[in-house]
């Protein structure tokens, strides 16, 4: 019997960490990994950060060097396009007519920059920051005396206007809610996070709408807002969230609902067929509903599912989602969703920067925002994935250690 | 280069090159070292990188900052030897390293 064959359409963190994964686990098919950007998988957190500032380069963010996927026998397809899975072939057709067939296929495509169907978004100069192609474009951009416009106060548009200040470059955020992180975050949060970007010198327009960018010799120079305003700027980032790259799944009918639906072993409705990663609508057991997730922790665990169940092991625990974000001398790491929270506490002093918002769900955690405050950060996901009450009176005093509270 | 000894839970030894600035979590993930996730790529984020340090070489890798103690304050299996890979950056001085790993990361 020939062994089983994997292809894998996607090489960013989830394909990327899935090849190295099932030859972790003993793996010895044939791997073949489809990646649409001409590089090997690469680490994308640090692009809005470490990379935009130049404190890290290609060899830093790639996840393996070169030589490792010879040595590993892992057939790479880098800037190949999967137009069409056959299913009952069990076959991937590449753009380029190459047909790849397969025993199981993951599907790790991500998800790609929603874009603002707005006049003017097709100017030079108007960016995304999904790839290392995107914050190579962004970093030519900034620079001292340079105007940058983040529409969108999301973590993307913070991190890029934390490292464009580190850069010189002047900035202003657009946001259409009445504060920043509003889909994400609390708004205690919210609050500190735009005091201490604008103590930094970032400027803010909040519960601002967006009409259109105007130009000159097709290159961005403004943004205009609804108000009748407009905002100079030498070039425009747009953070507005992300939409996933779910088309290949649906037109092969696999289910899918805002993602392509997966299980606990990230199998789609097909059992040769899984998707992970941002792509992929997977099941939250802690907080027994399903959702998409868009970080390198769930990328990692689902890779770890899927290539498990391709080995015949046994899963890795499920894990507390978590999210991490680096904001000038700032560490934000939040565990948990807030799902189904009916109150907020708050462990520290937001002046202090280092505090802790928890989000309760009676005398549950359901989630934690930890600034500068890894203890909060590691208790905090302890109580989350165990379930149990914790003393709320202790938890709001400072001169209890987590240790103890979450003794 | 500095040779550094990644021994797993279960005694399996990988012996490594790595690249003086890279750090010892680096080494292990760019080699596909099992047991060393390092989830979040290094930022001192996650304690998935936990190590133990050879006795012998515990001078020579320095001593955790305040950050990377309360990390491990809530990692599993801590010992007075346990540091986050991540924040051991290799030089030539470390040539000949051996770091363990705990039974699970998480």
């Amino acid at each position: 019997m020939s062994k089983p064959r994997v292809v894998i359409v996607g090489a960013g963190h989830a394909g990327g960490s899935a090849a190295a994964f099932l030859r972790q686990y003993g793996f010895e098919g044939p791997i073949y990994l489809v990646g649409e950007e001409p590089l090997l998988p690469y680490q994308r957190p640090p692009l809005s950060k470490a990379w935009l500032k130049g404190e890290a380069d290609a060899d830093s963010l790639a996840l393996k060097p070169d030589s490792w996927y010879a040595e590993a026998d892992v057939a790479l397809r880098l800037g190949g396009v999967a137009v069409e899975i056959n299913r009952g072939a069990r076959a991937v057709t590449l753009a380029s007519g190459e047909s790849l067939s397969y025993d199981f296929l993951i599907l790790a495509t991500g998800a790609r920059p929603r874009m603002l169907p707005i006049e003017g978004a097709d100017l030079a100069g108007v960016l995304a920051l999904r790839t290392a192609a995107d914050a190579e474009t962004l970093k030519g951009a900034l620079g001292p005396g340079r105007r940058l416009a983040i529409i969108g106060g999301g973590y993307v548009g913070l991190e890029a206007a934390a490292s464009a200040r580190a850069l010189g470059a002047e900035v202003v955020v657009i946001e259409r809610e009445t504060r920043v992180l509003a889909r994400v975050a609390c708004p205690e949060l919210s609050q500190f996070f735009q005091r201490y970007h604008g103590e930094h010198g970032v400027t803010f327009e909040l519960n601002a709408g967006v009409e259109a960018f105007t130009g000159t010799d097709g290159k961005v120079a403004g943004v205009k807002l609804a108000d009748g305003r407009t905002l100079p700027c030498d070039a425009v980032l747009v953070g507005v969230g992300a939409h996933p790259n779910d088309e290949l799944a649906q037109d092969c009918g696999l289910d899918c609902a805002g993602g392509v639906v997966v299980d606990l072993e990230a199998r789609t409705s097909d059992p040769y067929i899984f998707a992970i990663g941002d792509v992929a609508h997977r099941p939250l057991p802690l907080y027994d509903r399903q959702f998409r997730l868009e970080s390198v922790p769930n990328a990692l665990e689902q890779a770890k599912q899927a290539a498990s169940a391709i080995v015949g092991r046994a899963g890795p625990t499920p894990e507390v989602p978590w999210f991490w974000s680096d904001q000038y001398d700032l560490k934000l790491q939040i565990a948990g969703l807030p799902f189904d929270a009916d109150r907020i506490l708050v462990r520290g002093d937001p002046a202090t920067a280092s505090f802790a918002v928890f989000h309760l769900k009676g005398d549950l955690v359901q989630a934690v925002e930890a600034v500068n405050a890894p203890p909060e950060f590691m208790a905090g996901k302890m109580l989350i994935s165990r379930r149990t009450p914790v003393s709320i009176d202790k938890l709001a005093d400072t001169t209890i250690s987590m240790k103890e509270v979450a003794a | 280069m500095a040779k550094i000894t990644y021994v797993e839970h279960d005694g399996t030894e990988h012996v490594l090159d790595v690249k003086p600035g890279l750090t010892v979590m680096e080494g292990a993930v760019k080699n596909n070292v099992p047991g060393i996730d390092a989830d979040c790529g290094g930022a001192c984020a996650c304690a998935t990188c936990h190590v133990y340090v050879d006795e012998a070489w515990r001078d020579k890798t320095g001593t955790a900052s305040a950050m990377e103690e309360s990390m491990l304050d809530f990692a599993e299996n801590v010992e007075p030897n346990s540091r986050l890979s991540c924040q051991i950056k290799v030089t030539d001085a470390l040539d000949g390293l051996v770091v363990r790993m705990p039974e699970s990361q998480h």
